[in-house]
């Protein structure tokens, strides 16, 4: 199990990438271990507005579907849209799929650095 | 506290993940994923462990007669080596439980039961009992196996000969001696599944089922044979459209409301009378695939596209072989209609699905 650095994380499982002003928001190696084979993602629109603790889209595997919590409160600056056609990616490489940008961040949820998250995902199992 | 196959540390040693189902810890998936187990059985091979799979056995002079009363089917131009499909029905005409039945002699049937029913069909069955006739659950004695996939025959040749591989589907040859190597077991083997492909049910003493499994695949090695859970197993049966009791059946479900072989003339059974009664059935089981991306699963309502509530769905999972979402559910049958476009409400949103013809995948004989 990967667990970068550089990253934040939320106890629901996405990671939070700070560049400049704008947060980048995916989903954790965790999850998509726990959630197995994606094969669906259901994205939010660019423009949307997302609040810290609130689903934003939801990620579905053969056996379960996740909704997708935003870590951030903002406003969608940017969206993947390959994922649409290539769900797998976040299996394949959950820490370079990127779900959403958000700007204009107002408040975020609590946030874990590496080492406290990965000791979360354990208490998990 | 949920019981365990004889699998079950075979299992958690090679990284299975384990769920409760139908009582007992069984794999849901391999670190290979539900992915490409479900793709290994429909292009080379898988091999599950269903050993919760459940065993009643009917023998004795009576025997033929008590099957005829308790199940669906009629049982009468059986002959020895013959499987049938059947299910128990309440005074109510409800399904109680679906199942297969062997014949392993004109005195002797067995009658291989859902995991989650073993207990409820034990009691029942019981409960019916008239006559000069031995009744067991053998629950406990049997390890099964299902070799699922169009090498499985290669597979099993390995470990035996020919003539001891069952070359029909639904029939089975009982004290098949199987090579493991090491030493020679015997176990019952039938062509039968659970997955809309070609392969076998293999079913051995409980204590011979973990030898049995390694020589399997040992054998499959050079066939791309790979041990699959109960997730693609509910994918492949799922994308072969067949019913899954607790789903697609229950005992407020019917036979006929199912859209499964009930003939109601002929011989006697248990609810039968019910079932010519209630005649035509007002809701009927249909199949569905999605319209676009998403995933339909069970629970969801099912409406009109102008908005009017019809049903809901019983089953549904994205099916990866023919690569779209699928689900099975119920409405009314004057509503059903092949090419019809219904709404599925999947929590506060809405996924278009097309009626379509069951199966939604066959396979080519």
């Amino acid at each position: 199990m990967n667990f970068p650095a550089e990253l934040k994380y939320s106890k629901s499982h996405e990671w939070v990438k700070m560049d400049g002003e704008i947060a980048v928001i995916g989903i954790s190696d965790f999850a998509q271990d726990a959630l197995g084979d994606v094969v669906f993602i259901n994205l939010p629109a660019e423009g949307d507005a997302v609040t810290a603790g609130v689903s934003f889209g939801d990620v579905e595997s053969v056996k379960a579907v996740s909704d997708v919590i935003s870590p951030v409160s903002g406003t969608i600056c940017a969206v993947n849209e390959a994922l649409a056609d290539a769900p797998e990616t976040l299996n394949s490489d959950p820490y370079g799929a990127w779900i959403i940008k958000v700007e204009g961040i107002g408040g975020t949820e609590e946030l874990l650095d590496a080492a406290a998250y990965e000791a979360h995902c354990a208490e998990e199992g | 506290m949920e019981r365990k196959t004889p699998l079950y540390q075979t299992h958690v040693d090679a990284g299975g993940k384990i769920v409760e189902f139908g009582g007992f810890l069984m794999p849901v998936q391999y670190p290979t994923g539900v992915l490409a187990e479900h793709m290994a059985v429909r292009q080379k091979a898988g091999l599950f462990d269903v050993s919760h799979m459940g065993e009643l056995r009917l023998k004795g002079p009576d025997a033929a007669a008590n099957v005829q009363k308790l199940i669906t089917a009629d049982i009468s131009a059986m002959q020895d080596g013959d499987i049938k499909y059947a299910m128990f029905c309440s005074d109510a005409g409800g399904i109680i439980d679906d199942f297969i039945v062997y014949r392993c002699a004109a005195d002797d049937y067995w009658l291989v039961v859902n995991a989650g029913n073993r207990d409820k069909d034990a009691a029942w069955v019981e409960s019916h009992l008239f006559g000069d006739v031995d009744y067991r659950d053998e629950g406990d004695d049997w390890g099964q196996v299902a070799l699922q996939g169009p090498r499985s025959g290669d597979i099993l040749k390995k470990l035996c000969a020919e003539q001891y591989i069952p070359a029909k589907y639904y029939t089975f040859i009982d004290n098949v001696p199987l090579d493991l190597g090491s030493r020679t077991i015997h176990a019952l083997v039938s062509q039968t599944g659970y997955t809309g492909e070609y392969g076998f049910e293999i079913y051995c003493r409980a204590e011979d089922t973990v030898d049995l499994w390694h020589a399997l695949l040992a054998a499959g090695e050079g066939f791309g044979l790979i041990p699959c859970g109960l997730g693609a197993r509910d994918t492949l049966r799922l994308e072969a459209s067949m019913p899954l009791y607790g789903h697609e059946m229950n005992e407020e479900i019917t036979p006929k409301m199912a859209g499964l072989p009930c003939k109601l003339t002929g011989k006697d059974f248990i609810g039968r009378d019910a079932l010519v009664a209630l005649g035509a059935p007002k809701l009927k089981r249909i199949g569905m695939k999605v319209v676009g991306r998403g995933i339909v699963r069970e629970h969801c309502d099912l409406y009109t596209m102008e908005g009017g509530k019809l049903g809901w769905t019983s089953s549904g999972t994205f099916a990866p072989f023919i690569g779209c979402g699928v689900a099975m559910g119920y409405i009314p049958a004057e509503q059903i209609e092949i090419g019809r476009h219904l709404n599925a409400d999947v929590r506060g949103r809405m996924v278009e699905l097309e009626i379509v013809p069951m199966p939604f995948y066959k396979l080519d004989k």
